[in-house]
């Protein structure tokens, strides 16, 4: 594979020539402005109607966003929302970084042992519900098999208890993923500051709070952008494994909208909450670019 | 010390497990990493005791399930469980499921690949396709689940609803902005010496798209296509919403139906996850590099 500078392609002829490759963008543009384009606007247009997802679509003018701000369940959802996001950021990061660093150093076995990190990653949000729901069972799982007290909890017909299988069966799947970044940040930071630092005579926690996590900062950025944003879509997971449940417990917004939408047969406050939910995404992948922006020196003291 | 100043620059960021890039940057001048190293091996317990399991857990029957110790395998194995999720029409899921990844990611890739190809060759000299460059950008930040509602109602006005069809055309949109930002950056990595040569050669820009940009891209579009094979594969959002018949499920909509109806019989649902999953492990075991750089595509920049 060769590292060519990101240089692009020089206009090669005259004008002429571009029309000979543009069409070959249509396939996919056309693909993406149907069903990516044209429904982002359209959830934003259906949040102004009432829908009950089969008859006919009645413009309702902010009926739909009057109900939805309304409600309590809105902050209750983005409470759940950000709780579950932070918990599982706080959970996974330190241990990603801590096993990202470990997985670029050198020896043969690490490379064994990642291949059997990455298997959670393969399986579905629903086979993993599915079997950490058939896992946790205080009747049937491995707490009543094993015969052990703590165990046998009812782990997810408690709400904290709920909320914590979330962030711990999320963290399961994706702490591979995250360490796998993280090693390849580790892997780019250069050996001179090292043996700069060890002439100094820094130790070797004094090494990483000082060069090794400061040279992390825009992997921790990237890492904590798909982190974060990425919680906002754990759908599949929270649907199948608790529904949003025990009560409104862990009904994150994604959940909220489908239930409106998909079960209550309300389509206009569910395109509300969807237009939300777009919108905390956006502004959180804004915030950690800005996060990003700042100079290096910023980095250094966060990390000591 | 003298071997690690050898060690080359490199500014690229590869997420291949090999270990060769830094031969010796961490000896000597890291001592053992005894935190790291015990939390590893912690973590491979973590990860390996659910999946042991789930494996041996699904050869034991609902009897013996209930008697025997969670961690010991069963001294009778039986195949009675993967019988009963085979009888409850699984053959027919994993068909569904096997067109919809197919039916999703030839089109996708395909299209991806020349979009990509466009973008670099024609994008210096045309607004047209800078301007479709950042609205593919602009798609990596749009969530599937927020236009969700807009993409039912379109399904239904084209009468697709309750079809595979009906899957596979928003995948195979939301499929095309990450693919379309790994192929182009690969695209642009081919040294543009050969395009002009093949243009000295008089070969069109299709041809060159297929003769030159095609085999040099190759393991690049084997990558998007297995990572969007396995986001398609592991779907489960849009065969919730826009399919009902049970004839009609793919795999994870099946496991969850399926969990419902037998959520007493474990070793049987653990059988269907193991079934399921099947499939994806073996191309794992074969095509491991593919997929572990397939998971992380888009992101190693």
């Amino acid at each position: 594979m060769t590292v060519a500078p990101p240089i692009r392609t020089p206009a090669t002829a005259g004008g002429g020539r571009t029309g000979a490759v543009s069409w070959m963008v249509l396939p996919a543009l056309l693909a993406f402005l149907a069903f990516g384009v044209v429904p982002l606007l359209g959830v934003v247009a259906l949040s102004f109607t009432t829908w009950d997802g089969l008859g006919a679509i009645n413009p309702s003018g902010l009926t739909s966003w009057r109900a939805v701000i309304a409600d309590p369940a809105l902050p209750h959802a983005l409470g759940v929302t950000f709780l579950i996001m932070g918990l599982s950021w706080l959970f996974q990061t330190p241990l990603s970084i801590l096993l990202g660093v470990f997985l670029a150093g050198r020896e043969r076995y690490r490379g064994f042992l990642a291949v059997l990190y990455f298997i959670p990653l393969l399986l579905s949000s629903a086979a993993l519900a599915i079997t950490f729901k058939a896992l946790l069972d205080p009747n049937f799982g491995l707490g009543a098999g094993l015969g052990a007290e703590f165990l046998s909890q009812d782990w997810l017909g408690q709400g904290n208890l709920a909320l914590g299988v979330i962030v711990f069966v999320v963290s399961w799947q994706f702490i591979p993923f995250h360490s796998l970044i993280y090693q390849g940040g580790v892997r780019q930071i250069p050996v001179t500051l090292y043996e700069a630092a060890q002439i100094d005579g820094a130790g070797r926690w004094r090494q990483f709070f000082s060069i090794t996590l400061p040279q992390l900062k825009y992997t921790i950025i990237t890492s904590s952008t798909l982190m974060v944003v990425g919680s906002l879509t754990f759908f599949d997971l929270i649907f199948v494994l608790t529904a949003g449940g025990p009560g409104d417990a862990t009904r994150v917004l994604a959940v909220e909208m489908y239930a409106r939408g998909f079960q209550a047969n309300l389509m206009g406050p569910a395109s509300a909450i969807a237009v939300i939910l777009v919108l905390v995404g956006l502004a959180l992948a804004l915030l950690l670019r800005r996060l990003g922006g700042r100079d290096q020196s910023a980095s250094q003291l966060e990390g000591a | 010390m003298a071997t690690a100043v050898s060690t080359p620059p490199d500014d690229r960021v590869t997420v291949s497990g090999d270990s060769h890039r830094a031969p010796a940057k961490r000896r000597g001048l890291r001592h053992v990493n005894w935190l790291g190293g015990g939390f590893a091996w912690v973590w491979l317990l973590v990860v390996m005791i659910p999946i042991y399991w789930i494996v041996i857990t699904s050869f034991k029957t609902s009897g013996n399930f209930f008697d025997t110790n969670p961690f010991v395998p069963p001294t009778d194995p039986t195949l009675e469980n993967y019988r009963l999720v085979i009888e409850a029409d699984f053959i027919r899921y994993f068909a569904n499921s096997v067109m919809v990844a197919a039916g999703t990611v030839i089109p996708a890739v395909l299209f991806s690949f020349m979009a990509g190809y466009a973008i670099i060759r024609g994008g210096p000299n045309s607004r047209f396709l800078r301007l479709s460059n950042s609205l593919f950008l602009m798609g990596l930040a749009i969530p599937l689940q927020a236009v969700i509602i807009p993409v039912y109602l379109i399904i239904i006005r084209l009468q697709m609803y309750d079809t595979l069809g009906a899957i596979i055309l928003p995948s195979v949109a939301f499929a095309i902005p990450l693919s379309v930002l790994v192929l182009a950056n690969f695209i642009r990595d081919v040294p543009k010496e050969l395009f002009e040569s093949m243009r000295m050669d008089g070969a069109t820009e299709w041809g060159t798209l297929w003769n030159l940009a095609f085999p040099l891209t190759r393991p690049a579009l084997v990558t998007v296509a297995i990572y969007q094979g396995l986001q398609s594969w592991n779907g489960f959002l849009l065969p919730l919403v826009l399919t009902t018949a049970p004839e009609r499920r793919t795999l994870p909509l099946a496991l969850w139906t399926f969990q419902g109806q037998y959520s007493v019989n474990v070793p049987a649902v653990l059988a269907s996850v193991v079934l399921t999953t099947l499939p994806i492990l073996i191309l794992y075991a074969v095509g491991r590099r593919q997929l572990l750089s397939g998971l992380t595509a888009g992101f190693g920049k």
